[in-house]
């Protein structure tokens, strides 16, 4: 492009140029899919102008993807290190299990309905910590271990949804405090935002933060790039990697407590494809599946696709399995774009 | 030479090195003063990388000794040797593609922002991007612009930052593992240039080349590398082109050389 040149700066040194915002706009694979998603929102609001641009159709939007955009954003670190993580939902059932099963132990006669903030404290830290612990030993055999991600996560996969149906013999917890399911479940703030929506955001616009500005999100771009310059550049790789994992077990743990406060139950039946629908967010987000790209305002949108999707087709009228037919498509398109991109640019 | 050259800066006494049963070094030694160019030649596969691995601290060697300004050292990590002032630019140039210029010269070592939030993590990636680009320009780097990844660069241009990013961070030595490679005659040129001005700084430079001239052109002296092997020295004034040749084939040999 033309602006592309380098110049002589004030004090007479040669300085090489940024591209223009033009090209860096038009090369980032997020501005395409946030294209995308828009055309999506503007044909359903012509097609049903009464029911899809409403108030209540965005809340419901936002609550039922809420829990998912916290999974998608620890997915969106792992896959941009070159990593899979297919464990998050089973991560996620466990970490509302032992959280449920700690605060019924604390509650008189086994029962959390009326339990208050000293409890339902407890239960979010016992669900953070539930969550991380699954995702530290996830990066340990990773990382340390050296077994490849998708094999380890496919084992924890099993195991932590094992481990969740042992805690009560294969059924649902269903006595979650109320207070909890008031507040986190269905509580608004600030004129309507529900607070399970607040909380992802805040989680989100953190995990930007993190991936986008720091050291720590520049390793994690290094590591997925090429594992062996970013050792030799003396970055702590396997370390690295361990905390990655980490984070994204953390924060199956928070999706886990903010499913349990949503839905008053454990839902250990419900989980089952939420990997893969996190996979498929980051992906179509324009992450990519080799490492070294992503972006979370990417799997925000990737998030959303799907889901705008499916409450467009329910409101025009068009059944359901179609919107799995087109996430599909959607999501082929989106790898065969990074692949053609990667093979137009390495020119090795 | 300068006068603080008698003494090796660097030396490496008797390195082994196996890959399962392959043999890459069979008792090596090798060494470079303050203020040389010194060039590692040898025929493929006769361990030259793999020298420079183990002194750069990517390998360890099964056994021999490290010497570093006289004093026995351990490469354990590559950050051990860069603690020391050494850096490399390794033969599979060990960048990271989809990263910019910039982040490719600052990898392990980000500038973060000051005060708090530089104790957050939080990067200075504006003073990243200019001093790299003041960098680049100063050693002759030409990119079109400061922010493209690195893969969709052409293979002189990668190697070229490759080159600047290792002696923009060196203190005491400079390893090349064959950095002219990709390089059309030019940018062949600057490197050379840097490397001459690199070393007139005082500092050691290790070109590793299959080009014969140009090692002549450029090298103080020559050190020649057999099957894991030093097989010769030579001083490059000395030196004619058969006399490399032969020690790499092993038509020539030198007694002391090992
Ligand atoms: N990582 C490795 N694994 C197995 N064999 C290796 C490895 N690195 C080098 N070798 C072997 O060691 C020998 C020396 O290799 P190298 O040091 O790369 O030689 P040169 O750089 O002089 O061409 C070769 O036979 C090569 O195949
Ligand atoms: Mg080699």
């Amino acid at each position: 492009m033309t602006t592309d040149e380098s110049t002589v700066d004030t004090n007479g040194v040669h300085t090489i140029e940024r591209q223009s915002l033009r090209t860096r706009l038009l090369t980032a694979n997020t501005f395409w899919i946030g294209l995308v998603l828009l055309g999506l929102v503007i044909v359903f609001s012509v097609l049903a102008p009464d029911a899809f641009p409403t108030v209540f159709t965005a809340q419901t939007l936002l609550i039922e993807t809420a829990v998912l955009l916290v999974l998608a954003v620890g997915m969106t670190f792992v896959i941009i290190t070159g990593g899979i993580d297919l464990s998050v939902g089973s991560v996620l059932i466990f970490a509302g299990m032992v959280s449920a099963k700690t605060m019924e132990a604390m509650s008189p006669n086994g029962n959390a309905l009326n339990a208050g903030w000293d409890v339902i404290l407890v239960g979010l830290v016992v669900a953070i910590a539930g969550g991380t612990a699954w995702g530290f030993l996830n990066g340990f055999l990773i990382a340390v271990a050296k077994i490849p991600p998708l094999i380890v996560t496919l084992g924890t996969l099993g195991a932590a949804l094992g481990a969740a149906s042992l805690i009560n013999n294969g059924s649902d917890i269903r006595t979650v405090p109320t207070e909890l399911r008031n507040t986190l479940g269905y509580g608004t703030s600030f004129g309507g935002i529900p607070n399970l929506v607040l909380v992802a955001v805040v989680i989100t616009a953190v995990a930007a933060w993190l991936l986008h500005t720091t050291r720590f999100g520049r390793h994690t771009y290094a590591v997925g790039s090429n594992a062996e310059a970013a050792r030799r550049s003396g970055i702590g790789v396997t370390r690295h990697l361990t905390l990655v994992y980490l984070l994204t077990g953390l924060l199956a743990g928070v999706a886990g407590f903010m499913s349990l406060a949503y839905y008053g139950s454990t839902t250990i039946s419900a989980h089952a494809t939420d990997n893969l629908n996190a996979i498929a967010a980051v992906v179509m987000g324009g992450t990519s599946l080799f490492g070294g790209i992503g972006s979370v305002l990417g799997t925000v949108i990737g998030v959303f696709i799907p889901a705008v999707l499916k409450k467009g087709f329910n409101i025009v009228g068009v059944q359901d399995f179609w919107q799995m037919i087109a996430v599909g498509a959607v999501l082929i398109a989106a790898v065969w774009f990074d692949q053609q991109r990667r093979r137009a640019r390495n020119r090795l | 030479m300068s006068e603080t050259a008698n003494e090796p800066l660097l030396e490496a006494s008797e390195l082994t090195k196996s890959y399962g049963s392959v043999e890459a070094l069979r008792g090596a030694s090798f060494e470079v003063r303050a203020g040389e160019v010194v060039a590692l030649i040898g025929d493929n596969g006769a361990g030259k990388s793999t020298l420079v691995k183990c002194l750069s601290g990517v390998e360890q060697q099964d056994s021999g000794e490290i010497f570093f300004e006289g004093e026995r050292v351990r490469m354990d990590t590559p950050t051990a040797a860069r603690k020391l002032g050494i850096e490399t630019v390794y033969q599979d140039l060990a960048v990271a593609p989809e990263l910019d210029p910039a982040a490719n010269l600052f990898l392990g070592r980000e500038l973060r922002l000051p005060g708090f939030l530089g104790r957050l993590g939080m990067l200075d990636k504006r003073a990243m991007r200019k001093r790299a680009s003041q960098e680049f320009a100063r050693l002759g780097v030409t990119l079109q612009s400061i922010d493209v990844p690195i893969g969709s660069l052409s293979g002189g241009q990668r190697q070229s930052v490759a080159v600047a990013r290792s002696v923009v961070w060196a203190s005491k030595v400079v390893f090349m593992d064959e950095p002219t490679a990709a390089l059309g005659v030019v940018q062949r040129e600057r490197v050379l240039n840097v490397i001459r001005k690199v070393r007139d700084q005082g500092m050691a430079v290790v070109l590793i080349s299959h080009n014969m001239p140009e090692v002549l052109a450029v090298a103080d002296r020559v050190e020649v590398l057999r099957l894991g092997k030093r097989v010769a020295r030579f001083t490059a004034a000395d030196a004619t082109l058969e006399d490399l040749v032969g020690a790499m084939t092993g038509a020539l040999t030198q007694e002391d050389a090992a």
